[in-house]
C-alpha cells in the first residue's frame, strides 16, 4: 500500500521524449482540421484573399498551437500548483482591464501587451477551470458536500464574473457562470445546493435585469421575438437564419455565399462564421464541422475519465465542458435558439485570445492525458512535491 | 484510497450525466439545422433572393420623329450633366461652394442637392445640374480633381433641332404627372419624360419603347454588386412624318412676324406637307423645365403662342368660302353658269343693308367674275336663292364642320350652321339675313385653316374626298397602288378610285376658272400675288374677315384703314390656293389672325409658299433610305 503509493507519488516521471511520443495525434489532428476549415471559410469571407484575415489567423493558430504542446508536455504536478497562481494573475488582468483597457466594440475588454491586445476575460476561462480543479482536488468527498467548503469557490467564480459583467461582456460571464456550475456539478456538489442556487437566480432575474444594459436588455427581448425590429436588434437574427436557410442540404459552393459576401450580415468573421460557413457548405457542411466539434469532445471526455487524478479529472472535464458550451452556444446562437450573446466558435471565429485560449485548453487535455497515471497529493501533501 | 475510489465514481456519474446533457443538447443543433436548411431551406432561399437581387429598369431611347425625307426633327441629344456622390465628398456644402466659382449654381440648386443627398443613401448621386453646354461640362471637368465626389455624367435628352418652327405639330415631352401614372415602373424612373403634345403625344406608345431591365445584385447597403441578367427591351421607333422640313421652315419663317398659320397638302395623298402655326415656342424649354416666369410670358401672351392655329385656330371663312357656295348654288341648280347679278355697294335686306367690300360697287359680274373679284353683293343674292340648309350640306361634303381626324390633339370641329343647328344651340328660328351673312362666309361660319386646306385640296383634285394624313407615303408605293387601280398620282379618273365628292365636272371647272382669275386675271384680288411661270401658276381665292362689327356711323364718316385701326380690330387675312394650274398638285392655306386684307396680307405667303413647294415637289421626289418604320396609323387620339 506504501509502496505503491509511493511509487505512483514520486516513480513516475515522464523523459520528455516519452511525454512527446504520449502527445493525442488523433485530437491534434482534429483541431487542425478543424482550424483549417475556420480558415478556409476566412479565406471566403475576405472574397477569395488570405490578407484580411486569413494569415494572421494562421499565424495566430500558428502560436497557439506551439503553445497547446508546450502546455501539454509540462508536468501536470505544475500546472496543479501554479493554478491558483494563474487564477491571481488573470484576476489582475481583469481588474487592468477595469482600469486601463481598450474600448471595443461599445465594451471595455482588451488589454494593450504591446504586440498584441489580450482580452483578459477569455484567459479567465481557462484560469477559472484551473483553480476550481485544484480546489476541489485538494478536498475531499464529503467536505464537498458540506457548504462552508463551497464559499471560497464561489467566490472564486462571483469575482470574475462580477468584473467581466461590468466590462460589460455578458456572453463571456455567462460562458463563465455556466463553466463553474460544470465543475462544481463534477466536484460532486450536491444536487440540492444547485436547485437551491437556481431558486436563487431565478429570483434574482428582476434584479440583474435592473442592471443590463439596454442592448442586452434589447437583445434578449428579441430573441424573445425575433420578428419585433426585424431591421434593428432583430436583424442579427433573421438574416443569419437567411443565410443559414437558403444554404440547403449541400449549400451554394465555396465562395458562392451571396447573403455573407453581400454584407447582410455584419462581424461573419467573429461569431457569426458558422452562418457562412452553414451558408457555403450547407447541411452537410454544418454538421460535419459539429461532427468534428462532437470528436474532440468525447476525446476530451474520454481522457478526463481514464485520469487517476481528480485534479486531472475535473481539469479535463471542465475544459471539455467549456468547449461544449463554447460551440453550443454559439451554433445556438446564429439558429436563433438562443439570444445573441458574443461567443465565438472554438477554432474556427477570427479572434487571437479566443484561439490561444482554446489550444491552451487543449494542451492541459493533453497534459491530463500524458500524466494520466501521475497521482496527485492532496493539499496535505502538498509540500511533498 | 477508498475514499479516492468513491471520489472517482462520483465523478465518473456526474460526467456521463453531464456527457448525456451534451449529446442531447448536441441533437437539438441537428435538429435546428435540419429544420433550418431542409424543411424551410426554399422560404429562406426566396428570402435570400428578395435580399440581393434588385431590378433596375433601363430606359429605352426614345424614338426620332422625322420628316418625309429622314431630317431629324426631334432627336436625343447629349445631356451633360453633374453628379455628386455625397459618400464621396468630404464635406457636401464645401463642394457645391467650389462648384460654384465654375458654373452657375443658384440657391434653389444648391437646397435641392443638399435635400436630395440627406435624403438618398450616401452612395447614391444626385443631380446637381442638368444640360450644361460643352465648355462648361469641359470646365468641371478640368477641375475634378480639386471637386471629390463630383461625377460628370453623360446622359439622354430630347432635343428638337428646328425649335420654333414646327413646335406645334412635334410637340413636347415632359416629365410625367401623377395623373399619367399606369403603375408602370417605367413611367417612375426620375427624369423620364413623356410627350406632351402633338406628335409626342400622341405616338407616345410607338416612341416611348419597352424598357428593358437589369437584375442587379445588390448588397445590405444596396450598391450594386454585378448585373446577373440583362434584358434590353426595344429601344422607341422612329416616327416618319409626311411633313417636309424644309418647306415648313420656309412657312414658318414667311409667318413669324405674324399671328397665323400656313398648312400645305398634297391634293391626291391628303399628305400634310406643312402644318405651320406661329406665334410659336422653344420646345426645348419645356425639355429642360420652364420657371414660372417663363411659363407666364408663354400663356399669357396676347398672341397665345401655345394654341395650335393649324387645327385649333377657328376663323369666320370669309370670301374663300365662296367657291362652296357657288358650288352649293350651282349643284342645287338655283342658279345657271351664266347667273349675273348687279352690284351697287350695297343691297337693302330685311330691315338693313349689306354691303360690298368695293364701296362704289362691282356693276354687273357673272358667278365667275364674282369670285374672281370677291364681289359680296353677288354671293348675298347666290346664297339667299340656294338657302343655308344646302350651304350647310356643301360645306360639309368638303369636310367642314368636323374634325379632319388628322391625329393630333385639341383640333377643332369647325361650324357649319343650318336651321336645326340654330334651333337646337340658340332656340330660335334661322333669319334669312343670317344666309347672307354666310354667303360670303362670315356670320355662324368657323373653319380652321386645316379644313381650309383640306377644302381647297378637294376642290383642286377634281373633287376626290381626302383624309389629311401626317404619315409619309412613299410615292413609288403609290404608284404601285395607281397600277393595283387607286390612282394617286396624276389626275384621278372618276371610274376608278378614291371616293368622288359628287360634283359635276361643269361646276367644278367654272369654279377652277374662278380661281385661276383671282391669281391671274388683272382684276383678280390677288393678281399681285400671281406666278407669271404658266407651268408654276397658281390659283386660289382670297378672304378679308371683319373681327368686329363696323358700326353705321363709321360707314357715314370714314371706314379706318386697317394699318389705323389697333392690332385687335384688324381683319383677319385670308388666302386659300393650289399649283399648278395646269395640273393641281399642292393647295395651300393662310390665315394671318389681324393681318389686314386677303390679298395684301395672306396671298403673298401664299403665293411663296406654292411656289417654293413646287420647286422642291415633296410629292414627287423619291423619299431616301426606309420608309417609316412606324406606319400604322394612331386608333385613337
Amino acid at each position: 500500500m506504501t509502496v505503491r503509493s509511493q511509487s505512483s507519488l514520486s516513480e513516475i516521471r515522464l523523459t520528455f521524449i516519452q511525454r512527446v511520443w504520449q502527445l493525442n495525434w488523433g485530437l491534434m489532428l482534429l483541431i487542425i482540421v478543424t482550424a483549417c476549415v475556420g480558415l478556409a471559410t476566412l479565406y471566403s469571407i475576405s472574397g477569395g484573399t488570405t490578407e484580411t484575415w486569413v494569415s494572421r489567423q494562421l499565424m495566430r493558430f500558428g502560436v497557439g498551437f506551439f503553445l497547446m504542446l508546450l502546455v501539454a508536455v509540462i508536468d501536470i504536478r505544475f500546472w496543479l500548483r501554479a493554478a491558483f497562481l494563474i487564477y491571481g494573475v488573470a484576476l489582475v488582468l481583469l481588474v487592468a482591464v477595469e482600469v486601463v483597457g481598450t474600448v471595443g466594440m461599445g465594451a471595455q475588454r482588451w488589454v494593450d501587451l504591446g504586440p498584441f491586445q489580450l482580452q483578459p476575460s477569455e484567459v479567465m476561462k481557462i484560469a477559472l477551470v484551473l483553480a476550481l480543479a485544484r480546489y476541489f482536488h485538494g478536498i475531499t468527498h464529503e467536505e464537498v458536500a458540506q457548504l462552508r467548503w463551497l464559499v471560497v469557490p464561489s467566490l472564486m467564480v462571483i469575482i470574475p464574473v462580477t468584473l467581466v459583467l461590468r466590462q460589460p461582456d455578458l456572453g463571456t460571464a455567462l460562458l463563465l457562470l455556466i463553466g463553474a456550475a460544470v465543475m462544481f456539478f463534477l466536484a460532486g456538489v450536491r444536487l440540492w445546493i444547485f436547485g437551491a442556487g437556481l431558486m436563487t437566480a431565478l429570483a434574482a432575474i428582476p434584479f440583474a435585469w435592473h442592471y443590463l444594459h439596454d442592448y442586452q436588455r434589447e437583445r434578449i427581448l428579441t430573441f424573445l421575438n425575433p420578428e419585433r425590429d426585424p431591421l434593428g436588434a432583430g436583424y442579427h437574427i433573421l438574416q443569419s437564419k437567411i443565410a443559414l436557410g437558403s444554404g440547403g442540404m449541400f449549400g451554394k459552393g465555396f465562395l458562392q455565399g451571396t447573403q455573407s459576401h453581400l454584407n447582410f450580415l455584419p462581424e461573419m468573421q467573429t461569431d457569426f462564421i458558422f452562418t457562412m460557413l452553414a451558408e457555403e457548405f450547407g447541411l452537410v457542411g454544418a454538421l460535419g464541422l459539429l461532427a468534428l466539434y462532437v470528436f474532440m469532445l468525447a476525446y476530451a471526455i474520454a481522457i478526463a475519465l481514464r485520469s487517476r487524478s481528480q485534479f486531472g479529472r475535473l481539469l479535463g472535464m471542465g475544459i471539455a465542458g467549456t468547449f461544449f458550451v463554447y460551440f453550443f452556444i454559439n451554433i445556438a446562437m446564429v439558429t436563433g435558439l438562443v439570444p445573441v450573446v458574443g461567443v465565438p466558435l472554438p477554432l474556427v471565429s477570427y479572434g487571437g485570445t479566443a484561439m490561444v485560449t482554446i489550444l491552451v485548453g487543449f494542451g492541459l487535455i493533453m497534459s491530463v492525458y500524458i500524466h494520466r497515471d501521475v497521482r496527485l497529493p492532496r493539499r496535505a501533501e502538498m509540500e511533498e512535491l | 484510497m477508498q475514499r479516492d475510489t468513491v471520489r472517482q465514481k462520483a465523478f465518473t456519474r456526474r460526467a456521463l450525466v453531464f456527457s448525456g446533457g451534451a449529446a442531447a443538447l448536441t441533437t437539438v443543433l441537428v435538429g435546428r439545422l435540419y429544420y433550418l436548411q431542409v424543411v424551410s431551406a426554399d422560404r429562406y432561399r426566396v428570402l435570400a433572393d428578395e435580399n440581393r437581387i434588385s431590378w433596375r429598369l433601363l430606359p429605352p431611347p426614345r424614338g426620332r420623329i422625322l420628316d418625309r425625307f429622314g431630317v431629324e426633327l426631334a432627336n436625343n441629344q447629349r445631356n451633360y450633366r453633374i453628379l455628386l456622390i455625397p459618400e464621396q465628398t468630404p464635406d457636401v456644402e464645401q463642394t457645391l461652394v467650389e462648384l460654384k466659382d465654375l458654373v452657375r449654381l443658384d440657391e434653389h440648386d444648391h437646397r435641392r442637392v443638399l435635400r436630395d443627398a440627406g435624403r438618398n443613401a450616401s452612395f447614391m448621386p444626385v443631380t446637381v445640374l442638368e444640360n450644361l453646354s460643352w465648355e462648361q461640362f469641359a470646365r468641371i471637368n478640368v477641375h475634378m480633381p480639386d471637386l471629390p465626389g463630383v461625377q460628370p455624367d453623360v446622359g439622354e435628352s430630347r432635343f428638337y433641332p428646328y425649335r420654333e418652327s414646327l413646335a406645334h405639330l412635334v410637340g413636347y415631352v415632359g416629365p410625367v404627372s401623377p395623373k399619367e401614372q399606369t403603375g408602370e415602373p417605367l413611367l417612375e424612373l426620375p427624369g423620364f419624360r413623356t410627350g406632351k403634345s402633338g406628335i409626342e403625344k400622341t405616338r407616345e406608345k410607338a416612341l416611348r419603347g419597352k424598357a428593358g431591365n437589369s437584375q442587379v445584385e445588390v448588397n445590405a447597403y444596396g450598391r450594386a454588386i454585378r448585373e446577373l441578367e440583362r434584358e434590353d427591351g426595344n429601344p422607341g421607333h422612329d416616327v416618319r412624318l409626311s411633313i417636309d422640313m424644309e418647306l415648313q421652315r420656309f412657312a414658318y419663317e414667311r409667318l413669324k412676324e405674324d399671328a397665323g398659320s400656313v398648312v400645305v397638302v398634297d391634293v391626291h395623298t391628303g399628305e400634310v406637307l406643312a402644318l405651320v402655326s406661329a406665334p410659336s415656342f422653344d420646345p426645348n424649354a419645356f425639355n429642360l423645365g420652364l420657371d414660372v416666369e417663363q411659363w407666364r410670358v408663354l400663356t399669357q401672351h396676347p398672341r397665345t403662342p401655345l394654341v395650335h392655329r393649324a387645327i385649333s385656330g377657328q376663323y369666320a371663312p370669309g370670301s374663300t368660302f365662296k367657291m362652296i357656295i357657288a358650288l352649293a348654288a350651282l349643284e342645287a341648280g338655283v342658279i345657271s353658269a351664266d347667273h349675273r347679278v348687279f352690284c351697287g355697294g350695297k343691297i337693302e335686306f330685311g330691315d338693313r343693308f349689306f354691303h360690298c367690300w368695293k364701296k362704289g360697287g362691282h356693276g354687273e359680274l357673272s358667278l365667275a367674275n364674282a369670285i374672281e373679284q370677291s364681289c359680296d353683293i353677288h354671293f348675298y343674292d347666290v346664297a339667299r336663292r340656294v338657302g343655308i340648309d344646302r350651304i350647310g350640306k356643301m360645306a360639309s361634303r368638303f369636310g367642314l364642320g368636323v374634325p379632319t381626324g388628322i391625329g393630333l390633339e385639341g383640333e377643332e370641329d369647325g361650324l357649319v350652321p343650318t336651321r336645326a343647328w340654330k334651333r337646337k344651340r340658340h332656340d330660335e328660328p334661322w333669319h334669312q339675313g343670317e344666309t347672307l351673312v354666310s354667303g360670303i362666309g362670315q356670320g355662324y361660319l368657323l373653319v380652321t385653316p386645316l379644313q381650309l386646306a383640306m377644302m381647297t385640296a378637294q376642290i383642286a383634285n377634281g373633287g376626290f374626298r381626302i383624309k389629311p394624313t401626317l404619315v409619309a407615303r412613299d410615292p413609288q408605293t403609290s404608284v404601285r397602288q395607281a397600277n393595283a387601280g387607286t390612282p394617286l398620282d396624276g389626275v384621278h379618273q372618276a371610274s376608278a378610285g378614291p371616293e368622288s365628292i359628287g360634283l359635276s365636272a361643269a361646276s367644278l371647272s367654272l369654279i377652277h376658272r374662278a380661281m385661276d382669275m383671282v391669281n391671274n386675271s388683272p382684276y383678280g384680288t390677288a393678281y399681285r400675288s400671281r406666278i407669271a411661270e404658266p407651268a408654276m401658276a397658281i390659283a386660289g381665292k382670297t378672304g378679308t374677315v371683319q373681327v368686329r362689327r363696323i358700326t353705321k356711323a363709321e360707314r357715314q364718316t370714314r371706314l379706318l384703314k386697317n394699318h389705323e385701326r389697333p392690332w385687335k380690330d384688324r381683319d383677319h387675312a385670308l388666302f386659300v390656293g393650289y399649283a399648278p394650274v395646269s395640273n393641281p398638285r399642292y393647295a395651300v392655306s393662310v390665315v394671318i389672325e389681324h393681318g389686314g386684307g386677303g390679298a395684301s396680307a395672306a396671298a403673298p405667303v401664299a403665293r411663296d409658299v406654292l411656289e417654293e413647294v413646287q420647286r422642291r415637289d415633296p410629292g414627287r421626289t423619291p423619299m431616301i433610305g426606309e420608309l417609316a418604320v412606324d406606319t400604322e396609323e394612331p386608333s385613337d387620339i
